[in-house]
């Protein structure tokens, strides 16, 4: 053998051995100073992954941006957004990799600032096992229970407890001790497994790769050496079968398979296999990969499967073994972290994407939020930016899922805004409610397409929306008037006089408001099962409102009319001097002046109201209605 | 109870085709970006891996700078043949009126028109809206932190503070029309991963990463390939013949090689795990300064 194929023979065995490693993904938190951005800058330094280049730039911005008096500061490796690095805080979740020669690791670094809650959420999303920082001087803080507690609620159940900034106790074993003692005292509310404490310096490298000689107290493993070890492998492969549908694969006629990653448990060929949604069951013909058919996949595998039976399957299903099903549900309770600025509004819809599902829903429930701090149990009516809080979902068909204790994959979801698109909320399913199942839609022999064939009218809904004396209600009045002399059954919800009877426990907070329209919405929907023209004359200032009533409606029932009337030309008017009370104060939430009015992007009908007269406004509404075939 | 068990190349790689499928699952009209280097040849196996049986249910996209290395079009052209897949070849039109170069206006200029505005247009042009990248986290600080699905405004801008949070494997494909994403199916990949998934895998790659003796000048520090007779010689440089390899691969004039006599994968990774400098160094772009990355990378640059 020359020397060129004892390297190759060499790099081949060191190959070998590096596809063998597992990948453990963690994530750190702590306060602000806790040191946090050293610390991983330390554990990339000593694990040797930094490049010369990455070395240069480093000293060089060290020198000219660092804290450390122009000494290596490793906390720049990490902070990798210009915008952060000037203000010299961690704004969002960082990923960096590393690797041993017993494992790769992934880690997420995440912000310890208070407002970022939703960025640790995120890290610990993937997350098997957490390093909780403290700063040896000051002990366990509110922000190290805020974080554990976050660390809990995402189902991490091992802990490393890095007590930090050693060097700058001297290294005392009753500092550390106390600590130790303060964390286990809080952490025996949350569900870890397994908490690990080690003494470091992560700056002086103390106990970061290999034992430190200024702690020959310490007879624990270093920070290094317990990642490496620890057994972080959940249970997922025994769990039971899940795998949710992706992607329908059909090259041709002859081929139909269902395209997924094994969320938990294992499946081979012929296993019974079940969609609990439908009921529908089948079993395993064929395991198929890129690399050639398969005799057994396992969680963690991306794969396409093929059963024997042809059976209405999509994505969105999940399939399922047929002895340990998931719950099947249109209601459920579960956690939920709120990440966006506009707060949770209960009974607004959102989309939920659960699985490979995506389905509209609301929270039917906010039982109360937690205080991060505490713990403690707090009524509310609504969620802000970074609360957590404990809810009823409803969605508008049932889901398959598991508790999220069972299964992170099977039992998470998030919420999305239907119309910014943001992913405003994270959530963990508790548990199924059942009440939905029990309530059943009472059937009835005469239908609503019955009632309106006799009043020879199709039933439909007309929202009138606009701002406050835009003139919705009068255009409204005359729509109405001119149908009644055309024999047409109606009948007219207008906002003040709703909010008379039926809503008067409401106020104007953007929750109330929800609610209002809500009711409305439910009410119109009853009046069309009557059979009737309904005329709604509401502000509804709120596009997820309106969109939620038009929800409740089956196609082509829901009219949107879009009184539109600039703000200077209602204020001109303002018919019940409620424009006055609002400038001067008296009015709080008031749509235009406090409060937004989101406009209507795709209404069925716009009304010029600067333009066009109420008379040539109610004739263009008839006019639409005669050539929609309502009338 | 199963005995199987996933090593870290596997998870990785079943992580990739899942995010493959949801952008095909939830997008209208998406699209690869191929680069043609290494990082785009893990992406499109993984691609083929994804859909299989079927067919790659979506296009390439090669933004032609004009100034790619021979080898490179070569390379592409017989791998779209081979694979049965549809290229589409976008070059700035703009650019190629006004003549630029990297030459004649300099690389920042070049790029942006060349690179940065041409993939808009095309984006533009096709009316895509999802683009996966190759990109990876281990790249650059700024990469760092980008999503999987990261979110463009209808201009293709990226708000690094703005951005959608991203749980589990549960990626939020919700735009309005003009609006898009770009998907990064390698982000938890490193470069180590690439390699040694490339060998694993029997993967074709570029000629160019492997060692050969090839014309090269040395400017700034950095050996520049004689590609062909656009690269003007300055005043007494002569191009010579060094067995030369390239890391990553862009705007030959742009592109540094290293000297190396690495020809097989195994030598390559050798000489990787040794050699302890950074992927990008050899590329003239990111020198500006610390941060460059990342305003390219709001402009719309990947």
């Amino acid at each position: 053998m020359n020397d060129l194929s004892i390297a190759t023979a060499e790099i081949n065995a060191y190959l070998k051995s590096q596809e063998e490693k597992d990948l453990l993904r963690f994530i750190t938190c702590g306060s602000v100073d806790d040191g946090k951005s050293t610390f991983i800058g330390r554990l990339l330094w000593d694990s040797k992954l930094l490049f010369e280049d990455q070395l240069a730039t480093l000293t060089a911005e060290s020198k000219r941006v660092g804290t450390q008096n122009g000494e290596i500061d490793y906390a720049l490796l990490l902070d990798g957004l210009q915008a952060e690095r000037e203000q010299g805080i961690t704004i969002d979740v960082a990923y960096r990799y590393f690797a041993t020669d017993k494992r790769k690791f992934i880690v997420a670094d995440t912000p310890g600032h208070e407002q970022y809650t939703r960025n640790m959420a995120t890290g610990a999303s993937t997350a098997d096992l957490a390093v909780i920082l403290i700063d040896a001087r000051k002990g366990v803080l509110t922000q190290t229970m805020r974080h554990s507690y976050l660390v809990s609620l995402l189902g991490i159940k091992k802990v490393v407890l890095a007590v930090n900034k050693m060097d700058l106790v001297d290294y005392s074993e009753a500092v550390f001790e106390q600590i130790k003692a303060d964390y286990a005292d809080f952490a025996r509310q949350l569900e870890f497994s397994e908490i690990t404490s080690i003494p470091v310096s992560a700056l002086k490298g103390d106990n970061m790769i290999g034992a430190s000689d200024a702690m020959p107290w310490y007879r624990g493993p270093s920070v290094i050496a317990h990642l490496e070890a620890v057994n972080f492998r959940s249970d997922v492969s025994d769990k039971p079968f899940r795998l949710p549908v992706q992607w329908v694969n059909r090259p041709n006629l002859d081929f139909r398979g269902f395209s997924g990653t094994i969320a938990s448990g294992s499946i081979r060929v012929g296993d019974d296999i079940v969609e609990p949604a439908s009921g529908q069951t089948s079993k395993v013909a064929r395991i198929v990969t890129f690399d050639g058919d398969l005799d057994e996949a396992v969680a963690g595998q991306a794969v396409t499967l093929t059963l024997e039976d042809e059976i209405d399957i999509s994505r969105g299903d999940i399939l399922c073994e047929t002895k340990g099903r998931p719950a099947t549900a249109d209601q459920f309770e579960a956690k939920v972290v709120w990440m966006n600025s506009e707060p949770l509004l209960p009974g607004r819809n959102y989309l939920v994407k659960l699985g490979t599902s995506l389905t509209a829903g609301k929270i039917s429930d906010l039982k109360y939020k937690v205080n991060v701090n505490t713990l403690e149990h707090v009524a509310t009516k609504t969620l802000g930016l970074n609360e957590i809080g404990i809810c009823n979902l409803a969605l508008d068909r049932a889901v398959s899922f598991d508790p999220y204790s069972e299964n992170r994959q099977t039992g998470s979801f998030i919420l999305i805004d239907r119309f910014s698109n943001a992913t405003v909320a994270a959530g963990t399913i508790d548990f199924a409610l059942r009440r939905a199942d029990n309530i059943h839609w009472q059937s009835v022999d005469i239908h609503k397409e019955a009632r309106a064939a006799q009043k020879g009218q199709k039933a439909s809904v007309l929202w009138f929306t606009g701002l406050s004396g835009s003139g919705k209600s009068t255009i409204a009045n005359l729509v109405e008037k001119k149908l009644h002399t055309m024999n047409k059954h109606t009948y007219l919800l207008d906002g003040d006089n709703v909010r008379h009877g039926l809503n008067k426990d409401l106020g104007f907070t953007d929750a109330d408001r929800v609610e209002n329209i809500r009711r409305v919405g439910e009410t119109a929907k009853l009046m069309v099962d009557a059979g009737l023209i309904t005329l709604v004359s509401f502000i509804s200032p709120f596009r997820s409102e309106r969109q939620m009533a038009r929800g409740l409606l089956e196609d082509g029932e829901f009219l949107e009319v879009f009184v539109d009337t600039p703000l200077e030309i209602c204020e001109a008017r303002d018919i019940k001097g409620l424009y006055k009370k609002a400038r001067a104060g008296e009015i709080k939430n008031f749509t235009g002046i406090s409060s937004d009015y989101e406009r209507p992007e795709n209404a069925e009908i716009v009304i010029d109201g600067a333009r066009q007269t109420p008379e040539e406004s109610a004739d263009a509404i008839i006019e639409t209605l005669l050539n929609r075939g309502v009338i | 109870m199963s005995t199987t068990r996933l090593t870290h190349l596997r998870q990785l790689e079943a992580e990739s085709i899942h995010i493959f499928r949801e952008v095909v699952s939830e997008f209208e009209k998406p699209v690869m970006l191929y680069s043609i280097g290494k990082d785009s040849a893990v992406l499109l196996h993984l691609a083929r891996k994804a859909f299989y049986p079927s067919p790659v249910p979506f296009p390439l996209l090669h933004v032609d700078t004009t100034w790619k290395f021979r080898d490179m079009i070569f390379f592409r052209d017989k791998i779209i043949k081979e694979y049965g897949l549809e290229l589409l070849v976008h070059i700035n039109p703009d650019g190629i009126k006004r003549r630029i170069g990297p030459f004649t206006h300099g690389s920042a200029l070049h790029t942006d028109i060349m690179k940065t505005e041409a993939l808009k247009q095309a984006l533009d042009q096709y009316k895509f809206d999802a683009a996966f990248g190759g990109a990876r986290r281990d790249e650059e600080a700024s990469r760092a932190k980008e999503r999987v699905f990261s979110f463009r405004t209808e201009n293709h801008r990226w708000d690094p503070k703005n951005q959608r949070p991203e749980l589990w494997n549960l990626y939020n494909g919700r735009v309005r029309k003009g609006e898009s994403i770009r998907a990064f199916p390698l982000s938890n990949w490193t470069e180590l991963d690439i390699w040694q998934y490339i060998y694993m895998e029997d993967i074709p790659i570029v000629p160019l990463y492997f060692a050969a003796e090839r014309p090269v000048v040395e400017r700034d520090g950095m050996l520049i390939m004689v590609d062909d007779e656009r690269l003007p010689l300055k005043d007494g440089e002569t191009p010579m013949m060094k067995s030369i390899r390239f890391r990553t691969l862009g705007c030959y004039p742009l592109t540094g090689a290293i000297e190396s006599t690495a020809s097989t994968l195994p030598e390559i990774i050798q000489e990787m795990l040794i050699a302890r400098t950074s992927e990008r160094q050899g590329r003239l772009i990111d020198k500006d300064q610390a941060g460059s990355m990342e305003k390219k990378k709001q402009e719309g640059y990947f």
